[in-house]
């Protein structure tokens, strides 16, 4: 992985606007987020955002440090070297004949995605995995000719207790 | 009680008196319910105002300043007095009306979203939903704007909540468990900065705003009367050490005096305090103290390591973090290598006194600065507005207590001095009050003459006229090849007709003496009154040009010692 690439993790108070003011604190400080997942937390009334985000070590810095400043973020941890990284993508492949379709599904099955909705002519399959795992898997079913694809962008956990 | 009665109440709570403001239709009700109540209300002219007048106030008085506007178009003419205040750390609360909720996000008339709008410029707001909100918000407001860095806070409340009825008045702190800002410095970095200071031969202090905001004054001057080291300050931090003291010398940065730009990268340990290194006080950073030991001790995390890389580091507030310095110095005594480098330093200082002793007509910007300076009490406040103006004050007036020297650094707002003046005689009504003013700031708040004049305002507005937008004249003159684009601002208008319009005495000077008889008069009268003086429009202070380290000024600097 890039040396600059960080994964943010942030818990924050789950009020209206505080989106707005981490989003925009990045962007005020020209930084651009690569993604941003925000869901509610263990806690109530809390939620978690995961940031990535590409800086270098002194951006690094100072970002966490601003964003420590916003009264409604609670913590910060950096946690790009600790953590499980996942994102969900959903894609919408088409299916030219019935040699494609038989291949696809193989291709889903190594990937251990799944097959969500299927037509005569495209088949809309679910994958998680980090990201190298997706791009890996849209890169190898690009050749049939993809219609859709959305992603989530990535939530992560640091592993251990 | 209903919601405008409950902010009414829990400002006077807050132990506000005073509060400025402009009403409208979505702040009627509010105002409707402040025409029964015991609390004063500065009707400005422009909203603007407002919030420079409460700026002005906390920053004369260290309490919080309130302010208030109507939605939409009221709100949004206080975004640049909020922007002013967040820039220079000034804790203020500022109060809008907003659209009734239900018409939230309809573009209703008037509809502004002016949290959206003042978000990267305040440290937090609120927009209670409901009237019993309204005293925890207030409460809370004043607790966030007035701690840890302090900053403006909005709340934003929406026409029904106002006259809503509360059903009980209950103004518990809203829990904030994200914000616990760091006072006590960590006593391991203390102890280590003990340490460099013993090391040090040549040390320096500089000081931000952050010694005045953190009332630290008395123990930055112990520090640097045990340490002897010369103290220089940014912008804002004059007044954080009396400019009188021989050890003081005076600003550093792009205006900054000699002495200071000078022999500020000879210093083998800086320790700067309170201070944000702005570049206007650093000038090109990979030449700023390059050789030099930094001791950063500052409030806010996100300032240290910013711009300039600190050897070591103490967060806190200024005046807990020098206290405990001061008690790990106790005994110290200074090295003969530092006294040395200090008495080089003053005589150096003495040497390097700008010149201010002219007989020049037109008058010269310094005399008039050097008369003011001495009708002036220390206890006299000066504001200032924004440009030439601006450093000619902060340059030549030496400001001997904290809280006396206002001016906007940070967003450097033209048309922030006089109203920053009212809201500072209002918090300090026993003080004499002088801002000084470019001809070109003071058109853009010049509506405030009626203010001064309705409330009988003692404010004494000096306006230096050069008839150029001067600061940017200057730059056009230096670094442009004298090609004056728009900064020319012709003969209009009269000042002296203009104040005694708004039936304010004014007085037209144009030779030296003039202004110090004028101030003396003025201030015996006890009168709102306009001194508009006449000044060379090519007189200009050295600068550090865009991308020049701090010892790298141009232009000529005139000494007092080279006067014949
Ligand atoms: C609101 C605002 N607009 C523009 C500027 C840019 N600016 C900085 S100094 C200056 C000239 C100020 O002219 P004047 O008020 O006459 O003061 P002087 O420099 O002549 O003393 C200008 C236009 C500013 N700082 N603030
Ligand atoms: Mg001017």
């Amino acid at each position: 992985m890039e040396s600059n690439y960080h994964v943010i993790s942030t818990l924050v108070e789950d009020k209206p606007g505080v989106l707005q003011k981490v989003a925009g604190m990045f962007n005020r400080r020209g930084f651009n987020i690569d993604s941003i997942t925000v869901g509610s937390s263990e806690v109530e009334g809390q939620s978690r955002m995961v940031i990535s985000v590409h800086a270098d070590e002194k951006g690094l810095e100072q970002v966490t440090k601003q964003l420590n400043k916003l009264v409604d973020v609670i913590k910060i941890k950096d946690i790009t070297k600790t953590a499980v990284k996942r994102e969900l993508c959903l894609v919408k492949v088409s299916v030219p004949n019935a040699k494609a379709r038989a291949e696809i599904m193989q291709y889903s099955n190594i990937f251990r995605a799944h097959v969500l909705d299927v037509t005569d002519q495209t088949l809309m399959i679910e994958l998680t995995g980090d990201k190298k795992k997706i791009n890996a898997f849209i890169s190898l079913v690009e050749g049939y000719g993809i219609k859709r694809i959305a992603r989530t962008g990535l939530t992560a956990m640091s592993r251990g207790v | 009680m209903r919601g405008g009665e409950a902010i009414i109440e829990s400002l006077k709570n807050m132990g506000v008196k005073t509060i400025f403001g402009y009403p409208g239709g979505q702040t009627i009700p509010f105002y409707d319910m402040l025409y029964d109540a015991d609390m004063d209300h500065i009707l400005v002219r422009h909203e603007q105002a407002a919030a420079h007048a409460a700026d002005g106030y906390a920053r004369a008085s260290g309490r919080v300043g309130v302010c208030l506007a109507t939605s939409g178009p009221g709100a949004t003419n206080l975004v640049t007095g909020i922007g002013t205040a967040y820039m220079d750390s000034s804790p203020i609360v500022a109060i809008t009306g907003q659209v009734p909720t239900h018409l939230i996000g309809n573009d209703a008339f008037q509809e502004a979203d002016i949290i959206g709008i003042t978000m990267p410029i305040t440290k937090h707001s609120y927009q209670p939903k409901d009237p019993d909100l309204i005293p925890s918000m207030i409460k809370s407001s004043f607790e966030i704007a007035s701690t840890g860095r302090p900053g403006p806070v909005l709340i934003d409340v929406p026409k029904e909540v106002q006259e809503g009825e509360l059903t009980e008045f209950r103004d518990d702190l809203i829990q904030t468990p994200g914000y616990n800002p760091t006072v006590k410095g960590n006593i391991k970095q203390i102890k280590k900065a003990r340490d460099l200071i013993k090391e040090a031969k040549k040390p320096m202090i500089l000081a931000g705003a952050g010694v005045i905001i953190a009332n630290a004054c008395c123990e930055l001057k112990k520090l640097a009367k045990t340490i002897n080291a010369p103290v220089m300050t940014s912008l804002l931090g004059k007044g954080a050490f009396d400019e009188t003291d021989d050890l003081a010398l005076g600003m550093l940065g792009m205006h900054g005096r000699k002495v200071s730009n000078d022999y500020i990268n000879e210093s083998d340990l800086l320790i700067a305090i309170g201070i944000r290194f702005s570049d206007r006080t650093t000038g090109r950073l990979d030449s700023f103290v390059p050789d030099t030991k930094v001791i950063h001790i500052d409030i806010d995390p996100a300032e240290i390591g910013k711009n300039v890389d600190v050897d070591l580091p103490i967060v806190g507030d200024a005046k807990n973090v020098l206290k405990s310095l001061n008690k790990v110095l106790d005994g110290y005594n200074p090295s003969d290598d530092v006294n040395n480098w200090t008495d080089m330093i003053k005589a150096k200082k003495q040497e390097l006194m700008p010149r201010v002793s002219y007989d020049d007509v037109p008058l010269k910007p310094q005399t008039v600065i050097k008369e003011i300076a001495e009708v002036l009490t220390p206890e006299s406040i000066l504001t200032t507005d924004v440009g030439q103006n601006q450093m000619w004050a902060a340059h030549f007036f030496d400001t001997q207590k904290p809280r006396k020297f206002i001016s906007s650094g940070g967003l450097g707002t033209m048309g922030f001095g006089f109203p920053a003046a009212i809201g500072a005689k209002v918090a300090c009504p026993d003080d004499p009050v002088v801002s000084i003013n470019g001809d070109g700031g003071f058109l853009m708040v010049c509506q405030e003459l009626a203010t001064v004049r309705e409330y009988d305002l003692p404010v004494i507005a000096v306006v230096l006229e050069n008839r150029t937008l001067g600061m940017v004249y200057q730059w056009q003159s230096l670094l442009y090849n004298n090609r004056h684009s728009q900064t020319l601002l012709g003969n209009s208008p009269d000042f002296v007709k203009l104040a005694e319009s708004f039936g304010v005495n004014a007085v037209r000077i144009t030779k030296p003496g003039e202004t110090k008889e004028a101030l003396s008069s003025a201030m015996k009268d006890n009168e709102p009154v306009l001194l508009n003086v006449v000044i060379d429009s090519e007189e200009a202070l050295p600068m550090l040009p865009p991308g020049a380290g701090i010892n790298e000024m141009i232009g000529e600097y005139k000494l007092e010692k080279d006067v014949i």
